[in-house]
């Protein structure tokens, strides 16, 4: 609920914060894809009583967004940085339509993969959009820069990123201010067609107001954007930093001057050029891409080239420390914690031992049962993104030579498979090899990996709320797949053999289900409230 | 210069309780006034494998800067899977508490599961800046009431087995 004392005081995830922001600022709806670190900030949203939903993917949560905006309301979509990926269609170009009320875009990177399949930075894809970033390094920016992201996004009429990484989304603290409520804002649809309809004889002319906006708010952000400093104002060493390495750097180096951007893209230039003159040394601290360095460089400031092993992982405080101190080396390694597996009775398990009874080759995919691919079970052989394993396996088939090709089976869970495994399945009905091919859906009636959120096939809403369930099967029937079966993978684990064991045989084109509910989620009560990160999670004490 | 924090380091296994552990330390120094951050991975990483939360508190007055722990800069480390515990000794700043699970009777807890509470029990008679009421206050937000009462049992145990006064 929102903090009903004025001023507030409170103790929140960065999540959270962004959350309450976002309900402070009376925004119309938020919409997302559960991706860590992200996936708390939709169900916080809702807690405080405005309109959040899980969407099946996050093109389609952009889109839902984009009406919002183009109606004329506020609304905050969220993903995680490889989710932008997937809403990129819409988004580079809504970049040039721009919007009617406010979108912001709350995008969750994950320097050092703590759960991920790559380590991209959402600044070098916002600055390829034309989207303005803006970056929290902490709770307290969390829910200030959440605001600020909306007032960006509504005074100059274009989509905002919200910037967050790992430390920033889970990590908790204190955020205290005095709650303003924004004024509601007006719902119409007054967009006229030229910048609504992005056919080129629009899109041409619209392309040239998106440049003159980013310009506008460059000039924007030198002379009022955000922005702090620490440390005495005249060392010989200066710091260009934002998000979480701002902070440690300013623990690493408490003798330095500190210059920590809130928007970064489009850089504030002659503020950083102010900010780092007559300096003999000019250092940018920040995660991933050497996005502020190079940009300081092409810019004619000479800030250093940090050596390539600072790309890579996260930042902490030693790191810093060593950057500043010019000691490339890498890292020791971190002593060896026990892996993450599969929970105890998970019946991924189960399924895995059955493909490897047939000897599949399995083109897997993201979830939990992507923890198949790890000993002892090494079950999976390919899994690179979000609705892969369709595609992947049919391109196997196509080309391995028959007796190999006849082994491959894409695995699949449901809310991966609702996300954008479904396209997969229209290819499969339309493009069949020549040995037909099984798809299996590991349907654990949950989106267990990011923290058991509902989906559209668990029949429950972002609350756990009833909803209208989509019934997986029905989507292959409707596509006209020859063989449509639904197994209890323990229950039924001889008869999933035999058919897997068949299907690797014939021509046909066979769609199984694998359902089983996951054991987190097993004996939880429908009505039990949204999890956020400040509640025990159903497998802690 | 900005005075040292507190280091707190929770380590265990998915499913244990450390998060809810780092949780009730964090509200309880969030609770006292004084500036906290506390820091954890969701996710992959967390599923069965190991968890750790890394909690900081600055002295009264003070604030926090990174949410992580610099490397050897712990202060007290609460280990919940003792055969896991070792990996951690060289993060400890020196003259570190360690305090180990491998010290609690689980036939004395409610539950196994509050082995956790247990814990913060032994930690709290460490850090005697906060007073009780502040650990059972944030106990009681943190959990279900079906649980309360099992909570102060086993945080009452954890007292006993702490810091001899």
């Amino acid at each position: 609920m929102m903090p009903m004392q004025n001023p507030f005081r409170v103790f929140l995830s960065g999540n959270e914060a962004v959350a309450l922001a976002a309900a402070h600022h009376n925004i119309t709806r938020g919409t997302g894809y559960p991706g860590t670190p992200s996936s708390e900030i939709l169900p916080a949203l809702h807690s405080h009583g405005v309109a959040a939903e899980w969407a099946p993917n996050e093109k389609v949560a952009a889109e839902v967004a984009l009406g919002v905006a183009f109606a004329g309301g506020r609304a905050l979509v969220t993903m995680k940085h490889v989710g932008f990926n997937v809403a990129a269609d819409p988004l580079f170009t809504a970049a040039y339509s721009g919007v009617s009320g406010a979108l912001v875009i709350a995008c969750a990177d994950d320097p050092g993969l703590a759960s991920s399949q790559n380590e991209q930075d959402t600044r070098s894809l916002a600055k390829a959009a034309g989207i303005p970033v803006v970056e929290p390094s902490d709770v307290q920016e969390a829910y200030d820069y959440t605001r600020i992201a909306f007032r960006i996004s509504e005074k100059w009429g274009i989509p905002v990123i919200l910037r967050l990484t790992t430390r920033v989304c889970h990590t908790g603290g204190i955020v205290s201010g005095t709650y303003q409520a924004e004024p509601p804002p007006v719902l119409a649809f007054t967009r006229p067609i030229e910048q609504s309809v992005m056919v080129p004889a629009h899109a041409r002319p619209a392309h040239k107001v998106l440049r003159g906006k980013l310009a506008a708010i460059a000039r924007w952000n030198n002379e009022e954007g955000p922005f702090k400093v620490y440390g005495p104002s005249d060392a010989t060493l200066a710091i260009v930093t934002s998000g979480v390495s701002s902070l440690h750097a300013q623990e690493a180096a408490p003798d330095a001057s500190i210059l920590s951007l809130g928007l970064t893209y489009p850089l504030p230039m002659d503020r950083i050029r102010a900010f780092t003159k007559d300096r003999k040394r000019i250092l940018a601290v920040e995660e991933n891409d050497p996005y502020l360095s190079e940009s300081l460089r092409a810019a004619g400031i000479p800030a250093e080239t940090n050596p390539e092993s600072f790309r890579h992982g996260e930042l902490n405080v030693v790191r810093v420390r060593r950057l500043i101190a010019g000691q490339p080396e890498p890292d020791a390694p971190p002593p060896r914690a026990k892996p993450p597996a599969l929970c105890k009775g998970c019946p991924h398990t189960q399924v895995f031992g059955l493909l490897r009874d047939v000897d599949a080759i399995v083109a897997g995919d993201i979830g939990c049962y992507t923890l198949g691919a790890l000993p002892p079970l090494r079950a999976l052989h390919t899994q690179l993104c979000m609705g892969a394993s369709i595609g992947m396996g049919l391109g196997l088939r196509h080309t391995l030579p028959e007796k190999e090709a006849r082994k491959v089976v894409s695995v699949i869970g449901d809310s991966t498979f609702l996300h954008t495994g479904i396209n997969g399945l229209i290819e499969m009905a339309y493009n069949p090899p020549p040995t037909g091919h099984i798809i299996l859906v590991l349907d654990n009636g949950t989106t267990a990996m990011t923290g058991q959120q509902e989906n559209p096939g668990t029949g429950r809403n972002i609350d756990h709320n009833p909803a209208r369930r989509i019934l997986i099967e029905d989507l292959a029937r409707a596509c006209g797949i020859e063989d449509v079966r639904v197994f209890h993978p323990t229950r039924e684990a001889d008869a999933l053999r035999t058919a897997l064991a068949e299907a690797c045989e014939d021509d046909r084109l066979h769609f199984f289900v694998a359902r089983q509910p996951c054991v987190l989620i097993s004996g939880r009560g429908r009505s039990q409230k949204t999890e956020t990160a400040n509640c025990p999670t159903p497998a802690s004490a | 210069m900005n005075p040292s924090p507190l280091n707190i380091k929770i380590a265990g296994l998915g499913g244990m309780g450390v998060l809810s552990a780092a949780e009730v330390l964090a509200r309880t120094a969030f609770n006292s006034g004084r500036d906290v951050k506390k820091a954890e991975v969701h996710g992959m990483s967390q599923r069965g494998g190991s968890v750790a939360s890394e909690v900081r508190i600055a002295p009264e007055g003070g604030h926090i800067q990174s949410p992580m722990i610099p490397f050897g800069e712990v202060d007290y480390l609460v280990t919940l899977a003792p055969e896991w515990e070792d990996i951690h000794m060289p993060e400890l700043k020196s003259g570190a508490v360690h305090i180990s699970t491998k010290a609690i009777d689980p036939t004395r807890l409610p539950s196994i599961k509050a082995i956790n509470v247990a814990a913060m029990g032994i930690l709290s008679t460490y850090l005697t800046e906060f007073p009780e009421s502040l650990w059972i206050e944030a106990l009681d937000a943190s959990f279900a009431p079906k649980l309360h009462a099992g909570n102060r049992q086993a945080f009452a145990y954890g007292r006993s087995l702490g810091k001899p006064v």
